[in-house]
């Protein structure tokens, strides 16, 4: 048993990004396509009401509704605040008001940036404002670059039905999302990936059932206690089960076909994974008896090879499979 | 032989439904960032403390649930890590929903309702500080026509503030005022992260963050876990000295659109109070609320919409404006105001909590204290 000592906390940076693929429904894709020609579509609500941006259900009642109109560029702003410091991927680079702009013709308003170049002292409730469209269109809340100011004129537009159908529409939209994050791992795999930098295998046994966990995750999933005490495992052991892989992955430099084993550890409650080599593929086999290569400078072990011990008993590993 | 409290207390809850109460509930000490532990370890402490304090261990519990996001961490199904503090194997019952854990304790409540489970364990747990938390939070809109845009959660508070002032339903001393209140309150609270304020003016004299809001109106950034354990009936006087039991409990939601909703009102929170029984004819106004107004603004129009008055003490543990564990502040709620009925604190109390842009989505519960012969504690 080791004594823990107090480590520096590992971090990382982590991105996560992926492209949403989303579907639109009759009212979205008509809304969308619309502002691809500089044309605002709402949708008549149940009670006659019209919403902007249009919904392919009424908000109160959950019915279906079809019946759009088309509706002004200029709207009045129905409440604001002041963006200081805009954020990546808002609409604006600049300091800008948020808005919601109730478009003339619309009863219900649409959350945008307003393009306030006077600063907050020129932006207030009950303005009026116009959309400055986007240069390049594709079919997206970001066709509208932003709204901008349009001084004092009174509110003429009337809705008026339209029947959303529009040369190719658009379908669908990719919305990217990328959110950075610091990956921190908490104390017992800080400890587990520090020791294994050390070329040594932590783990952590529970102090109830007395399972030792590799690699630890700081609680015993069993008796959900804490895991505190640390326990050196291997760093030979014996391979429990395998297979053989015969597709080649992307990026990674490894010739097929491979093994890639379920291995215990001498010591540890339950098996961990890593590659075999060092052996013919068809001759690997449960009980194999393995101890771990590693690379210069590498933090963990590259792969496994056979120590040349006699294969362990069945008995010996029949509860780590 | 389960009706004593039944009848004795005032009687404001549905006739033929079981008696649940909050027998134990626990909480981290909340932190801006909690690096050097995992979520699992950030919770263990919480969960042992429930368990610990009611005698009860893992196995004995009928059905676990938890309220948990994987964005705030960016860690996919982070919530199976977390089950390993609750010893899940061999398979326990439990359940997780992608929401404040006051929903997971709605689920529980209901669990217990249909006889299914004599007690449940409910936690929940958020680590915001791994990402940008009003960036994570654009996630949660409309990803059509919203979350392109990338509206900061600040400063869509910020639009329902205008609001609310243009109404003159309040003014930026006002919503000061109740920072200030807010993080004094929390100067008795230990487990909360900020505490104490200067006075309202002083707070008025710094830049605004995202006008009309300015630093004071926003919640902080927080990492921490709740637990909270719940009891039918016999169960629960058995676990507790003074149970909480829960008289009503309601969540419902307001239409997704900003702009469709009337940002200076809160129709769902109403119903779902009036569904919960806080407005039952006869019931004395609560002695604590416990609302889950991530910022001083929403405050404002949770009052208005639970009617709360003089007579009720508003977050007297200094509420999310002085500890925000997202996915947790709302179960902390519920916990509070139940901690202030086992103390003998509060004869009866509501817990609000909220998810979604603006108070959204709202669900209310009503606590109470068994009355009559119980009355002063200190029997079992």
């Amino acid at each position: 048993m080791n004594a823990a000592p107090a480590q520096k906390v590992l971090s990382a940076p982590l991105v996560v990004e992926f492209p949403f693929t989303r579907s639109l429904g009759p009212v979205q894709s008509a809304f969308l396509t619309g502002l691809r020609e500089r044309t605002v579509l709402g949708v008549m609500a149940s009670d006659g009401r019209v919403l902007v941006p249009p919904t392919e259900y009424d908000p109160v009642t959950a019915e279906e509704i079809r019946d759009l109109v088309e509706v002004g560029s200029t709207g009045t702003v129905t409440t604001w605040s002041w963006n200081a410091a805009p954020r990546r991927g808002q609409p604006l680079r600049r300091p800008f008001a948020w808005v919601l702009v109730r478009l003339d013709g619309a009863d219900t308003a649409l959350l945008h940036a307003l393009d306030a170049p006077e600063g907050p002292a020129s932006v207030r409730t009950g303005m009026r404002v116009g959309i400055r469209w986007s240069e390049q269109r594709s079919g997206a809340i970001t066709d509208i670059a932003c709204f901008e100011p349009v001084g004092t004129s009174a509110p003429t537009h009337r809705a008026e039905p339209h029947t959303g159908a529009f040369a190719d529409p658009v379908t669908g939209i990719v919305a990217e999302a990328r959110l950075d994050y610091t990956y921190t791992p908490g104390r017992a795999q800080t400890r587990y990936l520090d020791a294994l930098a050390g070329h040594r295998t932590l783990g952590e046994r529970c102090p109830r059932c007395r399972k030792v966990y590799v690699p630890p995750r700081g609680a015993c999933p069993t008796c959900g206690v804490p895991t505190g005490e640390q326990v050196e495992v291997g760093p030979r052991g014996t391979v429990t089960t395998f297979c053989v892989v015969n597709i080649k992955a992307k990026g990674l430099d490894i010739e097929v076909p491979y093994v890639y084993a379920h291995i215990a550890l001498d010591g540890a409650g339950l098996a961990l994974h890593g590659r075999i080599a060092g052996i013919p593929y068809d001759q690997v086999r449960m009980g194999l008896r393995v101890e771990p290569v590693w690379t210069e400078g590498g933090r963990h072990p590259d792969h496994y090879r056979p120590t040349g011990e006699p294969d362990a008993d069945y008995e010996t590993y029949k509860e780590l499979l | 032989m389960t009706s004593r409290a039944g009848h004795s207390r005032a009687g404001y809850r549905e006739e033929g439904r079981r008696d649940v109460a909050v027998v134990a509930f626990a909480q981290t000490a909340h932190v801006r960032a909690a690096d050097s532990l995992s979520e699992v370890e950030m919770l263990l402490p919480v969960l042992r403390e429930v368990l610990d304090g009611t005698g009860l261990s893992a196995g004995e519990i009928d059905f676990t649930c938890s309220g948990s996001c994987d964005y705030l961490a960016g860690r996919p199904f982070s919530f199976t890590m977390a089950l390993d503090g609750v010893g899940a194997w061999p398979p326990i019952s439990e359940s997780h929903v992608e929401m404040d854990g006051a929903w997971a304790l709605y689920e529980a409540w209901v669990k217990i309702l249909t006889g299914e489970a004599e007690t449940a364990l409910v936690y929940s747990y958020g680590k915001s500080s791994a990402g940008d938390l009003p960036e994570v939070l654009t996630r949660q809109l409309d990803p059509y026509y919203v979350a392109p845009l990338w509206p900061d959660s600040p400063s869509l508070a910020a639009l329902q503030a205008r609001a609310l002032i243009d109404a003159g339903e309040t003014d930026e001393r006002e919503l000061a005022g109740i920072a200030a209140r807010s993080r004094n309150a929390a100067q008795d609270n230990p487990y909360a992260q900020l505490a104490g304020s200067p006075a309202a003016g002083t707070l008025l004299e710094d830049d605004y963050l995202a006008q009309p809001l300015r630093l004071h109106d926003v919640p902080p950034v927080t990492d921490g876990a709740a637990a909270v354990l719940l009891a039918a009936g016999d169960t629960a006087r058995r676990l507790s000295r003074r149970p909480a039991w829960i008289s009503g409990m309601d969540h419902r939601i307001d239409p997704h659109g900003l702009g469709v909703r009337d940002l200076t009102d809160s129709p769902s929170t109403r119903l779902a109070a009036e569904r919960a029984g806080l407005f039952a004819p006869g019931a004395p106004p609560p002695d604590v609320a416990e609302l889950h107004a991530p910022f001083t603004s929403q405050e404002v129009v949770l009052r208005k919409a639970l009617r709360l008055g003089e007579d009720t003490v508003v977050n007297p543990s200094g509420g999310p404006l002085a500890a925000n564990p997202v996915m947790a502040a709302g179960l902390i709620r519920i916990g509070e105001a139940a901690a202030r009925v086992s103390r003998g604190e509060a004869r009866r109390a509501v817990a609000h909590a909220t998810s979604g842009p603006c108070l959204q989505q709202n669900l209310v519960a009503v606590l109470e204290a068994d009355g009559g012969e119980d009355e002063g504690g200190g029997q079992a």
